[in-house]
């Protein structure tokens, strides 16, 4: 298990604040670019960094991440193409790093060679919204030998009871989705979102971050009261999409990551 | 098809295919965002009851006779077989099924058991249209709302059935990413299900997704199967010798195919060569793919060495998906049913051959099956009996086949 993750957030909560945890898209608009945005999240003050592995059927993202995943693919990103660009910046970010992708291609890549390559990129962690505990012991069993973090998702939809099932597949900090719904659409913090937050929180044992339509400063300030993190992404994807030019990207990013990170305290 | 090659020991009986996770061998399982999990459990233990209770159980059946035309006819296509010198063949007729094909089958049995579970809308996906004509259908018999994701592609090719669908009072919701069909269709009613997951029950439309449902599918179309070992009983008295159905994500073929299993009997599914195997335009995933995990199951996927997902071919908008039901997967590994595929032209060629022989138009997904059994049967001695699955009617095709006929001539 990876200590970066655990470490990040244990240092945003001796300042008093949730941890920021913005996402983006790799590949997007090219690798070079996202090496940039990454250091640019990271100059921001990010605590940890959520990097996308580009899938061509992302079924649980929302129209801003398709649009992303696609471009990302059209440019010609590859799975091993984002881990040697995150390998590139070994040393020069200082937020541990996660990779988000679906199953299909830590599959294909192979199990153990996936885990192996993204610990030697200087990646502390996984998720893979697609794999449930019922179906993850392989994939347990290979990223804890690599020493690489298993981040679950708790969902609205899931019922108390089983939560412990995601906990013991979880490491570094438990995913929670704030809605029923896809990535970016919108959020609605009702009194028994709230109290779903607090019960997963509570059951934890590992810091909770809440992501799934944070998009302003004043949403992310909301919930830093009711989780140790929170994560941002299709709101800075949409940036990158929208940018005129890799420069206007960085500057667009950099300036929303410090606005949301300066919401959390 | 000799019949020595009739049966292969199976690893466990096929009736207590899949295990409690939903797995059929290495296939299949449960790969979805966690915000499904609870409302998987929750149908998987919502349809093992329906399987038991006797009352749905009738009813479903009253529905399949009276509304939806069961049982179908199993018509021996003489002429056919005459102008092939070779085996007899038997046609089980879904075609004569209300809504035009196999699809109402599964449609109903969801539809019943979607109400018995208290959820008030219902979504799915379709390629061809026939299995969102026939869902479409089931909702308004059951007074449910309905609405169908459909790729703007297949929407184009298959006019006719988005607009039965509208006046079916469904709605019918155009999606425009990736390759425009059935794919596609697939991931945008998983991520309406996602949002709407609680009040909201999605038909699937084939034996693929997350589990129950390759099993609840298989399970609703097996009456196919079933009606038909009867039926050839009764009429030839003997069991085929061979079973053929087309496949694209494995409905029909499940459905005909279940009931034989541990009979003495061959069985081939037919996939979409489209323009080949040879090119990148096809819709094999059992002869051209590798397994991998798309839409909820473990499947033999059509997919690049990234694993990213390849956009299928066909001309059969029904066939055109990139992945084969995890049951099949399993039956092919274990060599139970061989797997072959047949081009665009042959399908479309056997299309016309049905019409003008016996006057019957098949859907241009079933004209895949009947490629491959024109060139099987005629090597087949004149008393051995094929039997193959018409799964749909071809009225909905007949555009298109004018169009690449005109196109390729």
């Amino acid at each position: 298990m990876s200590q970066a993750i655990a470490q990040a957030f244990a240092a945003a909560r001796q300042a008093g604040r949730a941890a920021f945890i913005p996402f983006l898209s790799g590949g997007l608009p090219d690798m070079a670019t996202t090496a940039r945005l990454l250091t640019e999240l990271d100059q921001a003050g990010a605590d940890v960094i959520e990097v996308g592995i580009p899938f061509s059927d992302p079924m649980a993202d929302g129209p801003v991440i398709q649009e992303a995943s696609k471009r990302a693919l059209d440019a010609g990103a590859t799975p091993v193409g984002v881990l040697e660009m995150l390998a590139g910046l070994r040393g020069r970010i200082k937020a541990p790093l996660v990779v988000m992708t679906y199953y299909n291609p830590v599959l294909n890549l192979g199990l153990e060679a996936f885990a192996q390559r993204a610990v030697q990129a200087g990646v502390s962690g996984a998720i893979v919204p697609d794999l449930p505990p019922e179906e993850a012991a392989p994939w347990l069993k290979a990223a804890r030998a690599a020493g690489l973090d298993t981040i679950f998702m708790a969902a609205p939809t899931t019922p108390p009871e089983r939560l412990p099932r995601l906990l013991e597949c979880c490491s570094g900090f438990l995913y929670y989705v704030s809605m029923t719904g896809v990535t970016g659409a919108g959020l609605n913090l009702a009194p028994e979102v709230l109290a779903g937050i607090r019960t997963a929180r509570a059951a934890a044992g590992l810091p909770l971050a809440v992501g799934f339509g944070v998009a302003q400063p004043s949403q992310a300030a909301a919930l830093a009261g009711v989780a140790d993190g929170v994560i941002v992404g299709s709101a800075l994807v949409k940036l990158v999409l929208e940018a005129a030019s890799p420069e206007l990207a960085v500057q667009a990013v950099g300036g929303l990551a410090r606005e949301l990170r300066a919401a959390l305290g | 098809m000799p019949r020595s090659e009739a049966s292969s020991p199976a690893p466990r009986a096929w009736h207590d295919q899949p295990d409690a996770g939903g797995h059929f061998g290495p296939y299949g399982g449960r790969f979805v965002p966690e915000t499904l999990m609870p409302a998987l459990e929750e149908l998987a233990a919502a349809y093992e009851a329906a399987r038991r209770d006797q009352a749905f159980q009738a009813e479903l059946g009253d529905l399949l006779e009276h509304y939806a035309g069961r049982a179908t006819p199993l018509y021996e296509a003489k002429r056919l077989s005459e102008k092939l010198g070779g085996a007899r063949i038997f046609l089980k007729r879904e075609d004569l099924t209300h809504t035009g094909a196999h699809k109402i089958n599964n449609a109903l049995g969801q539809v019943l058991l979607a109400k018995k579970m208290g959820k008030k809308r219902i979504i799915a996906e379709t390629g061809a249209g026939q299995h969102g004509v026939a869902t479409a259908t089931a909702a308004a018999l059951m007074g449910l709302t309905c609405a169908v994701y459909m790729g703007t592609l297949d929407m184009e090719r298959q006019a006719l059935n988005v607009t039965r669908m509208r006046m079916l009072g469904s709605t019918v919701e155009p999606v425009t990413s990736g390759s425009c069909s059935l794919k596609d269709a697939v991931n945008q009613a998983i991520r309406d299900w996602v949002t709407n997951v609680r009040t909201t029950h999605y038909i699937m439309g084939s034996v693929i997704g997350p589990h129950p449902y390759p099993l609840m599918v298989r399970d609703f179309q097996a009456v196919i199967g079933q009606e038909a070992r009867a039926q050839i009983l009764a009429r030839a008295g003997r069991l085929p010798d061979l079973l053929m159905a087309c496949v694209g994500a494995g409905s029909n073929a499940m459905g005909l195919f279940h009931a034989f299993l541990d009979d003495p009997v061959a069985m081939i599914g037919v996939e979409a060569a489209g323009h080949g195997l040879d090119t990148s335009q096809h819709a094999a995933s059992l002869g051209a793919g590798r397994p991998g995990v798309l839409h909820g199951c473990h499947l033999y996927l059509l997919q690049d060495e990234h694993g990213q997902v390849h956009e299928a071919h066909s001309i059969a908008a029904g066939l055109d998906y990139p992945g084969v039901g995890p049951e099949h997967g399993l039956l092919k590994d274990v060599g139970r049913v061989q797997y072959t595929a047949v081009t665009d032209a042959q399908a479309v060629a056997a299309f016309q051959e049905l019409a003008r022989v016996e006057g019957i138009i098949p859907a241009l997904e079933s004209s895949h099956a009947l490629a491959q059994a024109f060139v099987t049967a005629a090597a087949m001695p004149r008393d051995a009996i094929l039997l193959l699955c018409l799964s749909g009617r071809g009225d909905k095709d007949v555009a298109s086949v004018a169009a690449y006929l005109e196109k390729n001539s």
